[in-house]
């Protein structure tokens, strides 16, 4: 059994992660059926799905460790913007399809190196988690890597289009290494990773993979954006909550 | 008079019940028939992402946002296969969406409607779906070896989808008041267009007799319809919703519900461009195919160039 402080650091916890995966998953979604071919409509709509069906693990877990009376349905639907601990990153408009992949990219990167780690946590449940999540992420990240490689070195327009999505949203790379004590409290009790082993990794990978593209490396070490984790959003997301969550709250007593 | 025997030859391979495969010969107007009947039902797949897409955002559970996101995704997978089987036929997937996008290809008529609440997401895969899976169920013994597999796959994900759509239904039709306010409304828009889906009385079809005659079409639009509509009237009843036709009514010798006059008017202004949503539908769809341009461009050019390296 574990202590109240650490129950609490992991409802927390497993909320930043839920959360992320949510507001991805719901962005993408906006771009069913508006791809560019036939087959990017299926390969985002399964990234979402993926992302979708994670997010629900987390959900449910949260709602198991909580004292009340929630299903992992009313996190979703019944907080408001500054109770979202997302990353600012997964809020960001869709803009064009290099921002996508390149918002894909950064997110998938770190979420292979998150799950490489995840999978031997002392928690049984989200290491049962992290071992069925490496799996999709492998996919998500090979269809990423490989737009990369096809929009760097495909057209001047692609290369140019893809090159003004990484400089804008390299900005935003940095707040995935957010942590505070909620990390300190589940790393030390052998839960969470401890994402500042891999930061090192996951920028060189990044940067591989952009200079594979035909792009400039880009420097880990500038200012980064963040707030998101504190509940201090873009402006984007009263938005996507606004749509998100509209009819379970416009009829609160209703089942669906 | 080559022509007349291999003619003779190819009806008593359908009238024997044989399948008529890409390299096999056929007449010309056979593989037009079919490149309009395949291109149609993938264009009505892909077109009808839009209507259901528009509440995957808005899906009120997580569940039901999991089963949306999958349906619609599954919508595409059966766009995919209908272009690659109309492919068979010489016909590429660049000029056949060429010909929706530019509007000379017919899509589902159905889709030329509005989902305007979550009842509706119920409603489609209900009604629209299950008119569809009655029709293209009758498909699989089309004469078309191609079209006719690749309707045993869709027809197991329609069924799928015909039972999800059923169970929003019902859901709100257990739950509260507005909630079954919502399910009626839904039905009462969706009733006649699900209709309407199985085209016009078979005396009215232009295309119905020589599709039947070469195995194309398996049943006539009538009788499809019927068939749906016998089905359909008793799952709205357990539900206690009322089917908005005041003239249907039970024969108990044919034991078949009797429906009333369907608005042909409205079905032919629709399929003209007048309904709707007609041109918001290929506005979608032509700006999702032009702000794609850049990227099929880019993947294409990044082809050539691995390609000339290597060579």
């Amino acid at each position: 059994m574990y202590t109240d402080e650490i129950k609490e650091a992991q409802k927390e916890y497993l909320l930043r992660l839920a959360d992320d995966r949510m507001i991805l998953s719901q962005r993408l979604s906006e771009l069913c059926g508006h791809g560019p071919i036939l087959e990017e409509d299926i390969a985002l709509t399964n990234i979402s799905l993926d992302l979708l069906g994670q997010a629900k693990l987390y959900y449910e877990k949260v709602a198991e460790l909580s004292d009340e009376e929630v299903t992992a349905d009313d996190w979703v639907f019944f907080r408001d913007e500054r109770e979202y601990w997302n990353v600012l990153l997964v809020e960001l408009d869709n803009e064009d399809f290099a921002h996508t992949i390149v918002k894909q990219l950064i997110f998938d990167v770190f979420e292979i190196l998150l799950y490489g780690e995840m999978i031997n946590s002392k928690d049984a449940d989200l290491k049962a988690i992290a071992e069925k999540s490496i799996k999709e992420t492998k996919y998500h990240l090979r269809h990423s890597h490989e737009w990369m490689l096809r929009l760097g070195g495909g057209t001047e327009e692609s290369n140019r289009r893809l090159r003004d999505a990484i400089e804008f949203l390299w900005q935003y790379t940095g707040e995935l290494f957010y942590t505070d004590e909620v990390d300190d409290i589940l790393v030390g009790a052998g839960i969470a990773p401890d994402v500042s082993k891999f930061r090192d990794e996951y920028y060189k990978t990044l940067n591989k993979i952009l200079v594979e593209s035909e792009l400039e490396e880009m420097d880990p070490n500038v200012w980064m954006q963040s707030g998101g984790r504190d509940g201090r959003h873009t402006e984007y997301m009263g938005h996507i909550l606004a749509t998100m969550q509209y009819l379970p709250r416009s009829m609160p007593d209703a089942q669906w | 008079m080559e022509d007349l025997k291999r003619l003779e030859e190819f009806q008593a391979k359908i009238d024997a019940g044989e399948k008529i495969e890409p390299k096999d010969w056929m007449p010309d107007a056979y593989r037009k028939n079919l490149i309009r009947m395949m291109s149609q039902h993938a264009h009505s797949e892909i077109v009808g992402m839009l209507p259901e897409g528009n509440w995957i955002q808005r899906a009120p559970s997580l569940r039901r946002k999991l089963i949306a996101t999958a349906k619609v995704q599954d919508e595409a997978g059966h766009g995919l296969y209908l272009y690659s089987a109309a492919e068979t036929l010489g016909a590429s997937r660049e000029e056949l969406l060429e010909a929706l996008h530019n509007g000379k290809a017919k899509y589902s008529s159905i889709f030329n409607y509005p989902t305007l609440t979550w009842a509706d997401m119920g409603a489609v895969g209900w009604l629209v779906d299950g008119a569809a899976m009655v029709n293209q169920v009758s498909l699989i013994g089309t004469s078309y070896g191609p079209y006719s597999r690749a309707m045993v796959r869709i027809c197991r994900e329609e069924a799928f989808h015909n039972r999800q759509g059923y169970e929003i239904i019902a859901e709100l039709c257990n739950g509260t008041e507005e909630q079954k306010e919502m399910a009626q409304d839904a039905l009462n828009r969706w009733w006649w267009p699900s209709i309407m889906m199985f085209g016009p009385s078979d005396a009215d079809s232009p295309h119905s007799e020589q599709a039947l005659k070469w195995g194309i079409k398996a049943e006539g639009n009538d009788s499809l319809r019927q068939k749906f509509i016998t089905m359909t009237v008793p799952q709205a009843h357990a539900r206690g919703l009322t089917i908005p036709d005041p003239d249907l009514k039970y024969n108990e010798e044919t034991k078949q519900w009797e429906f009333g006059e369907v608005d042909w008017d409205e079905f032919f202004n629709v399929i003209k461009g007048n309904g709707i949503m007609n041109r918001k539908r290929l506005k979608d769809r032509n700006a999702a195919h032009d702000n794609g341009k850049w990227v099929r461009d880019a993947a294409a050019a990044y082809a050539l160039k691995k390609k000339t390296k290597v060579a």
